[in-house]
């Protein structure tokens, strides 16, 4: 199997790329188009900004690199967030795979911003490893896709959102597999196995 | 819901793990790799690493020591000691590291908090802030808690989340090292104030301790060192302790 990871400005590149080695995975980091095209398996990481890094896709090409992939891709947090339709962070539009709108969360009570630390899984129909349900991942972030057709795991934090995606060949968790020790070394293998 | 986060903090010079270690099941208790690993595997939910090297020089070799640290664990990690500029922060970020952690250096300039928050995103950026009480005011210090300096801890604190820090890691230099638990009141006082995280540092003795930081205190996370090393308390005892007291946490070993 060749599996790609798009290279560009995210912050977990290289963490991603570690929790792969520990898997015994052989994977390629690159942002040539061809490489990415002709990989079995893509890998869209992120950690960052949305504007900045959307101009950055738009302006290596690679936006329309991910929009015409065909085989699974999996985006990872802001790498998920980006590939909605637009994100409230600084008011940008995205990729557009999922038909839904990013939103800021807004602090509650004792509930803060950024939602920092470990939360559970409630899986639905979907692709996730039945044995993730109630399992606790590791997220970090302050905005937030809502519950949309196609979640396949709700996580509730001031308000429930969707933790894990799927659409077609285009799968996305928000939390982050490579630092959410055994639980996110399943998700990564679940996806691989796809 | 959120779980509440433990969090075993290393000290670390010229690449080893200093303090006594008396850790059960590691062959050696100065390789950091090899300790983080085993509270990982223990259940830990995040991992502070603090580089107490002397020089510049030294700190060179701390990327490399991220890396290796970000090779073998599968858990989240921040690294601080030292850092002073974005210069300082974009290799440990690239090497794997989660967050950083700022202290003297962002009390000298707090500029500095704006100018990483903005490269690198509030998340990664930590604002540890060392304090003691002095008359009525709970008084910033740096050097290891050895120079008083002009901020307060309640302004300082905000004053950071203002400037775009994701989180506070707060030590009661009072309570370090004493065993008799967590400054609540302050502690209290800080989250009652801020939106962001706030780590609760500096006290842990029993399992109780850890309770009241949670539960009086409001904290997000409780850091502790020597405890654990020493294997006074063990980090799976610890959370189904916390589990039967009805806090919010993830079981160690999941």
């Amino acid at each position: 199997m060749k599996l790609s990871i798009i290279r560009y400005n995210a912050g977990n590149i290289q963490s991603v790329s570690f929790a792969l080695e520990r898997l015994g995975v052989d994977f390629t980091i690159t942002d040539d188009p061809e490489q990415i095209s002709s990989a079995d398996k893509v890998l869209f990481p992120g950690v960052g900004e949305a504007s900045t890094t959307m101009n950055y896709l738009r302006n290596k090409g690679l936006d329309k690199v991910i929009l015409g992939l065909k085989q699974p891709v999996l985006g990872i947090c802001l790498g998920m967030q980006l590939m909605c339709r637009h994100s409230e962070e600084n008011n940008t539009d995205c990729l557009g795979i999922f038909d839904e709108t990013v939103k800021q969360f807004i602090p509650k009570g004792d509930m803060k911003v950024p939602h920092m630390g470990w939360n559970q899984l409630k899986l639905s129909n979907g692709w996730m490893d039945p044995a993730l349900q109630n399992k606790n991942v590791y997220f970090v972030h302050s905005f937030y896709v809502p519950v949309n057709p196609h979640t396949s795991a709700v996580t509730e934090y001031i308000n429930p959102f969707s933790a894990a995606m799927r659409k077609d060949n285009f799968y996305a968790v928000q939390f982050h597999p490579e630092k959410s020790a055994e639980a996110g070394e399943l998700v990564l293998k679940t996806f691989l196995r796809s | 819901m959120l779980t509440k986060r433990i969090i075993p903090c290393l000290d670390i010079k010229d690449g080893r793990t200093v303090k006594g270690v008396n850790f059960v099941n590691i062959r050696d208790a100065g390789d950091p790799v090899e300790l983080a690993a085993a509270y990982a595997e223990q259940g830990a939910d995040e991992l502070v690493f603090l580089d107490i090297s002397a020089t510049n020089e030294k700190r060179k070799t701390l990327a490399s020591l991220v890396k290796q640290i970000a090779r073998h664990i599968n858990i989240p990690f921040t690294v601080g000691g030292g850092i002073s500029s974005p210069e300082d922060v974009g290799p440990l970020l690239e090497s794997g590291a989660d967050k950083v952690s700022i202290n003297s250096s962002a009390v000298r300039n707090p500029q500095l908090i704006d100018e990483l928050a903005k490269a690198f995103g509030s998340q990664c950026i930590v604002l540890a802030i060392d304090a003691r009480r002095v008359g009525n005011q709970w008084t910033v210090h740096t050097h290891g808690g050895k120079q008083p300096t002009d901020k307060k801890l309640f302004t300082w604190a905000k004053e950071g989340q203002e400037r775009g820090a994701g989180e506070i890691l707060f030590t009661s230099m009072d309570h370090d090292g004493t065993k008799s638990g967590f400054a609540i009141d302050p502690l209290a006082k800080l989250n009652g104030l801020l939106h962001i995280p706030v780590v609760a540092s500096g006290g842990a003795g029993n399992e109780g301790h850890f309770m009241d930081a949670f539960v009086l205190g409001k904290a997000d996370a409780a850091l502790a060192a020597s405890i654990f090393h020493f294997g006074e308390i063990k980090i799976p005892a610890l959370k189904s302790f916390l589990q039967q007291k009805g806090i919010n946490i993830r079981p160690g070993h999941e």
